[in-house]
Order: C-alpha cells, then structure tokens, then sequence
C-alpha cells in the first residue's frame, strides 16, 4: 500500500499533514530550549535534518540484513554515529552556534522524530523513499523551529538573524527567549495549525 | 545461520563500521576544535592583561599562569578562575598586576546561565554604550581584603562593583569565584616566584 503512494507525497507530507511538531507533537525537548533566536532553530534544523536523512538511507539499506530483535539498538548506534558527526562539525566550524546549542545537539540522539521515522518508515521501505520522506520530516521540523525561534527573537530581544529590527522604543518581552516563552509559542503555533486544518476540514 | 549469531553479527558489523568513521572524522575535526579553543584562550590573555609583547605560560601546584612581559618586566599575570554559577560553571580568565593588588581585566569564557539574565555577565544587549559593563567594571577593582558586589547602588570603594540587575546570583557567583581563586593563585604564585619570574 505505500508503495503507491507518489514520491512527491513521501517528501510534502512532513511539511505540513504530518508535520512533527505540529502535528505529532514529536522532537519537543530542542523544539522548546534552543528556540531563543531564529539562528539557533535555524541550526538545530539543519543538524536534525542532516541526521533524519543519513540515518533513513542507512537504515533503509540495511533493513533486509538487520534482526528484528536487535533493530532499536542498531538504529540507535547509526543514528548516535551521524550526531557525533554533526557535533564535531559544529563544533570545529560554526564553534559559536556549537557554544548556543550545549547540549542539545548530542541530545538528538534521542529525538523521538528520528527514531519515529526509522520504526515507522525506513525499516518497510527502500532507500529512495526513506529519504525523501526524512527530507520531508527534518524540513518541517527546521520550519517550525526557525518560526519559532524567528518570533521569540523578534519579541524578546527586538532583533531577528541578530539584526535589528524593532527601535529603541520597544523594550524587549524578556519572557519570550526564557522558557515559559517557548511554551506560549508553540502553543499558540500549534493552535494556529489546528484553526487552519478544521477550516479546510469544513470548506 | 542461527538467529543469535546474526543479531552478533550484525551488531558488531554496523558498530564497526560507526567507529571506523567516527575515528577519521575525529582525526579531521579535533585540530580544528583544538585551533579554535587556543585562539579564544590567546584572545582572553590579550584581553584581560594590560600592553606586553609576550607571555609565558607556567605551571605550579595545578594551576596554570600566563606571565605578560614587555622589553623588561612583568606586566601582569593573567590565570583562569572557574566556579559554580546559578546553573552551571563560570569560567573566567583574570588578569591582574604582578604583585596581586589590582585586577587589569576580567573575561568570561564559558557559561550556562540564564539566558537574558545572568548571560548579561558576558554581554548586555540593553546598555547599548557598554555592553561589557559587568566585566569592564572589574578593571582597576583592589580584591582586598575581599571584592563585594552591590544591589542597586553605585560602587564608591576600590574593592566594589555593582551587581547585575535582576541576576544578583550570577553577579555573586563572579565575585566569589574571583575571591576564592584570586587568594590562592596569589599563595601560588609568591611560593613559586623563582620559578615564575
């Protein structure tokens, strides 16, 4: 049955249907804490993507070979293998966003997204389509996050990519780039999502 | 072929093959981390001790002091200061004058503290003119007998600054790591001046 599903749909239903964070409500824990500036979504983003999409090629490749009994530890280790590359990468090449991001990039070892995708999709489809589907999921999720990150900034430190953009006049909302902004956010974000999805339901 | 032996050998397959690319990207990645982490460090030194041509790096009793020379003489002696914060660890690179009465300059290195709040110990994005206040403040501070940080008051002493509005944590837990580790390196230093100078 998936077979027949059109291989664009593999890639566009991350962005919006079946958006992660949105939608399935998956990856919260980076969703919430490094969301404090659109540069910082921005790089949280790309490392997940790169991570969801090396790990879905992989995993989808070796799906035939690998014990259905010993798969979650296999996934994990591949999975665990791609985010020390993109740590190290940061951390010799973009050291000051590795410095923003703490630990959060380690942590996405155990982003559920990641993990979801491996047991949902890439170990019961082949290579091609495992990647365009975690293109699809990591892009959704670099969307939300620089959305997110994108407002918080904007809001609570007046600037946005560190450039700024509201006057002197505007004092900052301190609260949104703390943690109960992120919260206030992504609420309203996902309540948004939810407004616009009934009123298509209903068109 | 039996399932246990499959699971072990798949197993051992793929983590062989992890650690086989995790050990040459780290060969790739580590002299830049490295590269990088040396420049902030000479950076610092640069920063925190007053003009000098070069600097020693020496080693007593587990701490580390880099001594700024010019033509001459000692100018400064500058040396890390690490602590607890309001969340995690502060640290610090000090400069302070050869003979330990005066601080040359103070700068962050690494912290985890609240964003927006105590993160202002580095840089305050609303005192537009100055936004290494905090730090800046420590140049000319006597440590003696002890520096003390002051809530909503404008400091009048040599030994005092003024405390960081709505993050008096973070601003304390400067001062205090300063206070400690300041009184030991100068034990350090005194006791191993032959060697140093």
């Amino acid at each position: 049955m998936a077979k027949k599903t059109p291989l664009s749909r593999e890639f566009v239903k991350g962005l919006w249907d079946e958006n992660p964070v949105l939608i399935s409500l998956l990856g919260l824990c980076p969703t919430l804490a490094v969301t404090n500036s659109a540069i910082n979504g921005i790089a949280m983003g790309l490392a997940t993507t790169f991570v969801v999409v090396s790990s879905s090629v992989i995993i989808a490749s070796l799906r035939k070979l690998i014990p259905h009994q010993v798969r979650i530890a296999s996934y994990i280790v591949v999975i665990a293998t791609f985010v020390t590359v993109a740590d190290r990468f940061l951390a010799a090449f973009t050291p000051e966003i590795s410095k923003a991001l703490g630990p959060y990039v380690p942590l996405i070892v155990v982003n559920c997204l990641i993990l979801g995708r491996q047991e949902a999709f890439s170990s019961k489809n082949n290579p091609g389509r495992s990647f365009l589907d975690a293109l699809g999921m990591g892009t959704g999720f670099l969307l939300v996050l620089f959305v997110l990150g994108g407002i918080r900034e904007i809001l609570g430190s007046g600037t946005f990519l560190n450039l700024t953009v509201l006057g002197d006049w505007f004092a900052p909302w301190m609260v949104m780039i703390l943690p109960p902004g992120a919260f206030l956010t992504l609420g309203l974000l996902i309540a948004l999502s939810n407004w616009i999805n009934e009123r298509r339901v209903n068109a | 072929m039996n399932t246990s032996a499959k699971m072990i050998l798949v197993l051992t397959l793929i983590t062989m093959l992890s650690g086989g690319l995790l050990s040459s990207w780290d060969g790739f990645t580590a002299p830049k981390i490295e590269q990088y982490r040396l420049e902030q460090l000479r950076l610092a030194i640069g920063d925190v001790l007053p003009t000098h041509d070069d600097y020693d790096k020496v080693q007593a009793d587990g701490m580390t002091f880099y001594v700024g020379k010019d033509s001459n003489s000692t100018v400064g002696v500058a040396f890390q200061a690490v602590g607890n914060g309001f969340q995690g660890e502060i640290r610090m690179m000090v400069g302070m004058t050869p003979d330990f009465t005066e601080i040359t300059g103070l700068s962050v290195l690494e912290q985890i503290e609240t964003p927006g709040l105590g993160t202002k110990i580095v840089e305050d994005p609303t005192n537009k003119s100055d936004p290494h206040w905090f730090t800046n403040q420590f140049e000319g501070v006597q440590p003696e007998p002890k520096i003390v940080a002051l809530k909503n008051q404008k400091p009048s002493d040599d030994n005092e600054i003024q405390a960081i509005t709505g993050a008096t944590i973070s601003s304390k837990a400067v001062v205090d790591i300063l206070n400690t580790t300041i009184d030991n390196a100068k034990k350090i230093y005194n006791s191993n001046k032959e060697q140093v100078s």
